[in-house]
């Protein structure tokens, strides 16, 4: 019983350190392999419409949801200290350096890179990219690398407009509704938000979240077991580990970026 | 001089994992032949294909095709000799996202620096080959079975390849489309030249236009020659196969228990 359930831990590690060695080698690869999405860009831009295009509504109607939302509660909170004026102060930061690249991140993975593993899946259970080795072409130069760059350039673009769209909702509802200032709703954050320590900080996370979740996704797709279920599985997988890579990201780039940890 | 043999495989192994698939197959393929490689589900017969195609390689042996052994080549090399290859998927492998017009002329962008005039030629006169030139711009999913497989041996001869494999090319089909890729299979290796090895458990189909079989069981070739003396053969495991007995060398049952033991009669009635 318990030399079997050793056994089967042992199986375990030997397989998950088996399964992310892969994972990195294919990381590798696909950078490698990264000519194709920048010498042939219409594959690439191709690929950028289903991931970045497609995303465009829920990504906007989210901001401009979570926007109001802002709106609504920072007025409630700021007002008690009498500095409702703040208010598109704290609209923007909260969007610009967490908000827009963090919801805009875990509403890419469930759009965007469940889609991703759920292609590649199929494109493999349905013998897509056997048929395309042996018609000499490399998948991971055809296929993968130009999703790639696609979700890493679509995931910024999508997280400015979720920032944008959200600071035009608390607008909407701090200003046109509530009555706050809206000289002061403006300008108050055109001083306090910086260029570089809050807008640029928030497209580096952005980036990075779009690195981490394609790559999730890609990987993912391409390692699913070719059945039904096997892809569902992976479709799955990619939402959840994606989501928590983007959670996790998000703790380590603000401890570094805003010193969050002193 | 050019070898009389395409394909030359000698003494392969292969096993995934720990279980062998094939434990020792000797083959060739002669150029300009349709070659048929034959056994029950499971027994290697797409393994072998996929090592003739340099997807993976022999744990033994050595395959040759066109006088290079796949074993030596890297993946430049692999990918060169594969521009010679076609092969056509048992269900067909179609890229779903694009038309057939688009399927076929896949390899064509890919490998070459045509024209798109040049492109659109060359894929119509494909397509008319296997009779779909009317079907160009229809999508994957608008076909039937038949049509999609017909489509994927246009894109399999696209660039003219040499060798051809079919891996089950009749499996599904009705008999009118059976019959149609049998002759499209047999005419095409005979006006382009091609060297084919279908890999397929259809026996009736298949002996119709071969000209040498070989018969795989459990990892080793049990019998070879050609269409006739298949037809003619005494021995058990190909006699169970071409007459399509349930039972004989390969049994109906799965090893089990004794019949009695396994429904305790011998229990109730103590």
């Amino acid at each position: 019983m318990l030399k079997q359930a050793i056994e089967n831990l042992g199986n375990r590690t030997i397989q998950g350190v088996w399964r992310m060695g892969f994972a990195v080698r294919f990381f590798v690869a696909t950078l490698l392999h990264s000519g194709t999405a920048f010498r042939r860009f219409g594959l690439t831009i191709r690929e950028m419409y289903f991931t970045g295009v497609l995303s465009l509504i829920i990504i906007l109607v989210s901001g401009l949801f979570v926007g109001m939302v802002l709106g609504l509660q920072g007025y409630e909170t700021l007002q008690r200290y009498g500095s409702e004026s703040a208010l598109g102060t704290l609209v923007a930061l909260s969007l610009v350096r967490e908000l827009g690249p963090v919801l805009a991140g875990l509403l890419f993975a469930s759009r965007a890179g469940s889609a991703i593993t759920a292609e590649i899946g199929l494109m493999k259970a349905t013998e897509q990219l056997s048929a395309m080795e042996m018609m000499a072409v490399d998948p991971i130069a055809r296929v993968v690398a130009p999703r790639f760059w696609a979700g890493v350039i679509s995931m910024p673009l999508l997280a400015a407009l979720f920032s944008a769209l959200g600071i035009f909702g608390g607008y909407l509802v701090g200003v046109k509704v509530i009555g706050v200032d809206e000289g002061s709703f403006w300008s108050q954050m055109q001083s306090a938000v910086d260029f570089e320590q809050d807008i640029l900080n928030g497209v580096i996370k952005s980036v990075v979240f779009g690195i981490a979740i394609t790559a999730i996704a890609l990987f993912e797709g391409y390692d699913a077991p070719p059945t039904a279920e096997g892809v569902s599985g992976a479709t799955t997988r990619t939402v959840v580990t994606s989501s928590l890579a983007v959670l996790a990201l998000d703790f380590v780039l603000t401890a570094f970026m805003f010193r969050g940890l002193n | 001089m050019q070898n009389d043999n395409l394909v030359e495989i000698e003494d392969v192994a292969f096993g995934y994992n720990a279980r062998p698939v094939l434990k020792g197959i000797n083959l060739t393929a002669r150029r300009g032949q349709v070659i048929a490689i034959m056994g029950s589900s499971g027994c290697g017969k797409t393994t072998l294909l996929r090592l003739i195609g340099g997807q993976i390689k022999p744990g033994q042996g050595v395959v040759r095709v066109a006088g290079e052994s796949l074993g030596e080549l890297d993946q430049a090399g692999l990918y060169r000799l594969r521009r010679k290859m076609g092969m056509l998927f048992q269900f067909g492998a179609l890229f779903t996202d694009m038309s057939v017009f688009d399927n076929v002329a896949f390899q064509l962008r890919e490998h070459t620096d045509l024209p798109q005039d040049a492109i659109r030629d060359l894929v119509l006169m494909k397509l008319h080959a296997v009779g779909l030139r009317g079907a160009a711009q229809l999508m994957p999913a608008e076909l039937s079975g038949g049509m999609a497989r017909r489509v994927a041996l246009a894109r399999a001869i696209a660039l003219d390849p040499m060798l051809v494999m079919y891996d089950e090319p009749f499996a599904g089909l009705d008999p009118i489309s059976l019959g149609v890729t049998g002759n499209l299979i047999r005419r095409l290796t005979d006006t382009l030249g091609l060297t084919s090895l279908v890999v397929t458990h259809d026996v009736q189909e298949s002996l119709k236009i071969v000209d040498y079989v070989y018969f795989v069981s459990e990892g080793v070739i049990v019998a070879e020659g050609t269409a006739d003396e298949i037809r003619a053969s005494g021995l058990p495991y190909v006699h169970q196969f071409v007459h399509g007995e349930a039972d004989g060398p390969v049994p109906f049952h799965y090893p089990a228990p004794a019949y009695a033991d396994d429904l305790q009669l011998g229990a109730r009635h103590a």
